[in-house]
């Protein structure tokens, strides 16, 4: 009651389109400052070709960080991504060019693997409450040896016509179709949190355990089919990367999980749970995106990006905590006048 | 007349242009017990972080025996003699109570290393001149709330503490520990320390303190002796008016009312012990107790949210058993849990979020949120409540604990219960909020909800129910019916008196 008297800037989360700003405003200005840095830089950035070549780059990334976002909200992590994209993709192509299996078949077979790994870990990490740090990693062994075995650690190549178009098509032949792939997806996961009993109660898990327990919210079963999802997620991603190879690669989803998580963590992603929105991420892939796009226009080795990127990530981080502790400490400001 | 020690005058402190302070004026007397009392918001909190170096004040002067000082930091309040025991444990859990005491001035044997023996041998003396009897040797985390905070006083006073704050540190104790907390604080009266004891609850007031300072909206209302003042005059010092009656009861007649919930010797071993008892529509069924008697894993159990071994449990005359809370929700049972930070809100999200968290089931359009709906049912419970947020979308954790309170009450009411089971509804809660959530209850009883009310305070199990159980060791130790209400019968059963 004294609180309203005291006329206290109240927080206020109303306005989906100021808050989509407000809240990734720390890694809006990074993304538009190292937009403006790269293109005084190199002029071969700001074209059309290169904008395209960009968001085709950024996709693969975004679907699996996609998952990543649902799974670090709901306070878990999942290390196994990058793993089933190596595992979905080397399956799928194989069982095309080695089993002789119809191209929708393997696809099928190709993703229901993805999604089977996914609702293992999430099963695990729901009815036995173990961390999923652990069960993640292990499935990451499992998925990448399974990849291995099966392929012999070969690559096997497949020239499909139809296999092909499903990474390297476009729409309208201008839009390559994993960017549509990405914009529909974004769509899609973002109704799902913002809109459904769903995307509510992965918020509540994530916020407070016991008092989502407490308030009904079917936990297990949430916790299995953000698992799910991100399998899904992950498969698709590796289909999708065989396809613009025209290869599968036991190799290829290395260290996928890292970008992914990176890009949940840029762009707000609370790591502890809880906190966390889609369009951040979105922003987050892009920014990892285009350092890479950028530095390599410019010609910096790639030796040497690995260590701007490691850099332009805990800066960004640094940033957010920062601007989190300033907020919090209004906001203690405003609670503690009781 | 004994020696003032401390004495604030005129303190005034703004956040951003407002007032939490404008012109506190107190004083503490050697070997007092001064109670500071006032609503959430008041500004006692802020008052105390004054004291305690952690706010500078923008105005007024604080006097340390008579000396003006400038406390500007925590070590500051410390040199000063001042210790603050926070509502909150801020002990190391996997350290033992010596190294807790030693924590950060550690004595050292002539290698430079931890001299553990001395430690504990001196940490015991300190814990034994308070009149305790905890083990210096033992983890922190293995002690009780009750002894973890007489840890904290020893701490307090070790550092030549005279001047002992303590925020509402009953709020997590049982009744016995209170009386181990109240004997602590009458060895440090003895040892000429002085005490500010911030506390919602009156009783514990008239029996400790012997002056009272009220204050309200940051401003100072004014002192009384306690012994020549009475509740009802402190109660209309810190809201501003007279509260004609505190407690809203129209006792409904049981004798036509159907019994809405059953329970029959219900038990879980270890827990609780062959429970039963009905609850009618309509009716308030408190369940007293000490904290730790069961009362609260005995609601859990009936809501789902634990198991049990044996007994049942009829839900208008059906068997019923929850294997998880969603389906007693569905079922038409709410629970109101203990702890509403813990258990009761998703504090970083926002007050609509949390208020339909159970009930979202009936704002479904296929698979998205009606929103318009959702924001109808948040209106209504608003206003039913009189729920004081900025706007529906302000973070819960926002809110004074009264309000938080009234959010997770809505929620619950939002799921349309037949059974509200209220699990200490008024802790941690203002004088005004407690008011309206007592005017709530009873609208809701006359409703013909059936009503269970496990509570600690006493005055609200004795003012609301029609029918008590009293809950010890697990076990129903007695039934008391409305007339046979009083707080020594209470406390009788509670504590084992009678057998």
């Amino acid at each position: 009651m004294i609180m309203i008297k005291n006329k206290k800037k109240p927080i206020i989360l109303d306005n989906p389109v100021i808050n989509m700003f407000r809240y990734n405003i720390g890694i809006v200005a990074v993304l538009l400052i190292m937009c403006i840095i790269i293109s005084f830089a190199t002029n071969k950035f700001l074209t059309a070709a290169n904008v395209v070549s960009v968001l085709r780059q950024i996709s693969i990334n975004t679907y699996i960080a996609l998952g990543m976002t649902l799974i670090i909200i709901l306070g878990h992590i999942d290390l196994s991504v990058g793993a089933i994209v190596a595992m979905s993709g080397t399956l799928t192509v194989g069982f095309i060019v080695n089993q002789g299996l119809p191209i929708s078949a393997a696809i099928l077979l190709g993703i229901l693997i993805g999604v089977v790994t996914g609702f293992v870990s999430g099963f695990v990490v729901s009815h036995f409450r173990v961390p999923a740090f652990i069960i993640t990693m292990a499935m990451m062994n499992i998925a990448s040896g399974i990849a291995y075995v099966y392929s012999g650690g070969q690559s096997t190549r497949i020239t499909d016509d139809f296999f092909a178009k499903i990474g390297t098509g476009y729409l309208f032949e201008v839009i390559p179709l994993p960017v549509v792939y990405m914009v529909f997806l974004i769509a899609i996961v973002s109704f799902l949190l913002n809109k459904t009993k769903f995307g509510t109660y992965v918020y509540a898990i994530g916020g407070n355990r016991e008092s989502a327990r407490l308030s009904g919210v079917p936990i297990k079963r949430i916790e299995i089919i953000v698992f799910t999802l991100s399998g899904f997620l992950s498969a698709f991603a590796g289909l999708v990367l065989c396809s613009r190879m025209y290869s599968g690669q036991p190799s290829v989803g290395n260290g996928y999980e890292l970008d992914a998580i990176a890009a949940c963590v840029l762009g707000g992603t609370s790591m502890s749970g809880g906190k966390g929105r889609i369009s951040g991420t979105v922003f987050g892939a892009m920014v990892i995106g285009i350092i890479s796009n950028g530095l390599n226009l410019i010609g910096v080795s790639s030796y040497w990006q690995l260590i701007i990127k490691g850099l332009i990530i805990a800066c960004a981080v640094l940033l957010d905590v920062q601007k989190g502790k300033i907020r919090n400490l209004k906001k203690k400001k405003a609670v503690n006048n009781n | 007349m004994k020696q003032t020690v401390l004495e604030m005058i005129g303190i005034k402190k703004s956040f951003s242009g407002i007032y939490a302070l404008s012109g506190i004026d107190f004083n503490l007397q050697q070997g007092e017990v001064h109670a500071l009392l006032g609503e959430n918001g008041a500004g006692k909190s802020t008052l105390i972080k004054v004291l305690g170096g952690i706010y500078q004040p923008d105005e007024g002067t604080i006097k340390v025996r008579g000396k003006e000082v400038k406390i500007n930091g925590v070590p500051a309040a410390r040199e000063n003699g001042i210790g603050i025991i926070h509502q909150e444990i801020v002990l190391v859990p996997y350290l033992t109570v010596a190294q807790n005491l030693f924590l950060g001035r550690e004595i050292e044997t002539s290698y430079k290393t931890v001299n553990k023996a001395e430690m504990n041998r001196r940490a015991a003396e300190m814990i034994a001149s308070l009149g305790v009897k905890i083990d210096a040797d033992t983890l922190v985390g293995n002690l009780t709330i009750a002894q973890q905070q007489m840890v904290e006083i020893v701490k307090a006073v070790s550092f030549n503490g005279n001047i002992i704050v303590m925020d509402e540190p009953t709020s997590s104790l049982s009744n016995e520990e209170v009386e181990q907390l109240f004997q602590i604080i009458g060895e440090l009266k003895k040892k000429q320390v002085s005490i500010i004891y911030i506390s919602h609850r009156m009783e514990e007031l008239f029996r400790i303190s012997d002056r009272v300072t009220v204050i309200r909206d940051g401003m100072y209302v004014g002192t009384k002796k306690t012994s020549e003042t009475n509740p009802n005059e402190l109660v209309a010092m810190m809201v501003g008016r007279d509260l004609e009656s505190f407690y809203t009861r129209d006792y409904c007649d049981m004798k036509k009312a159907e019994v809405a919930l059953k329970v029959e010797e219900l038990t879980q071993e270890g827990v609780f012990d062959g429970i039963s008892f009905q609850v009618h529509k309509g009716e308030i069924l408190g369940f007293a107790g000490l904290v730790g008697a069961g009362r609260s894993e005995i609601m859990e159990s009936i809501f789902g949210a634990r198991g049990y071994t044996s007994g049942t449990v009829y839900l208008h005359g059906k068997k019923v058993r929850f294997k998880n809370p969603m389906q007693a929700i569905k079922a038409g049972i709410a629970l109101v849990p203990e702890d509403r930070k813990k258990q009761g809100l998703v504090l970083g999200n926002s007050v609509s979020f949390n208020m339909t968290l159970s009930s979202l089931r009936f704002y479904m359009n296929g698979i998205a949120i009606n929103e318009k709906k959702r924001k109808k049912v948040v209106q209504e419970y608003t206003d039913m409540l009189r729920l004081k947020a900025a706007s529906p979308e302000i973070e819960a954790g926002s809110l004074s604990g009264g309000n938080q309170q009234k959010v997770v009450l809505g929620k619950w009411l939002a799921t349309k219960p037949d059974v509200l089971i209220l699990d200490e509804p008024t802790r941690g809660v203002d004088v005004n909020a407690k008011f309206e959530i007592y005017s709530v209850i009873n609208e809701l009883a006359k409703q013909g909800i059936a009503i269970v009310m496990v509570s600690s305070e006493l005055p609200e199990i004795i003012n609301m129910c029609d029918n008590v159980c009293v809950i010890r060791g697990g076990k129903l130790a007695g039934k008391l019916s409305r007339e046979e209400l009083t707080q020594e019968e209470i406390m009788k059963y509670a504590a084992g008196g009678v057998e």
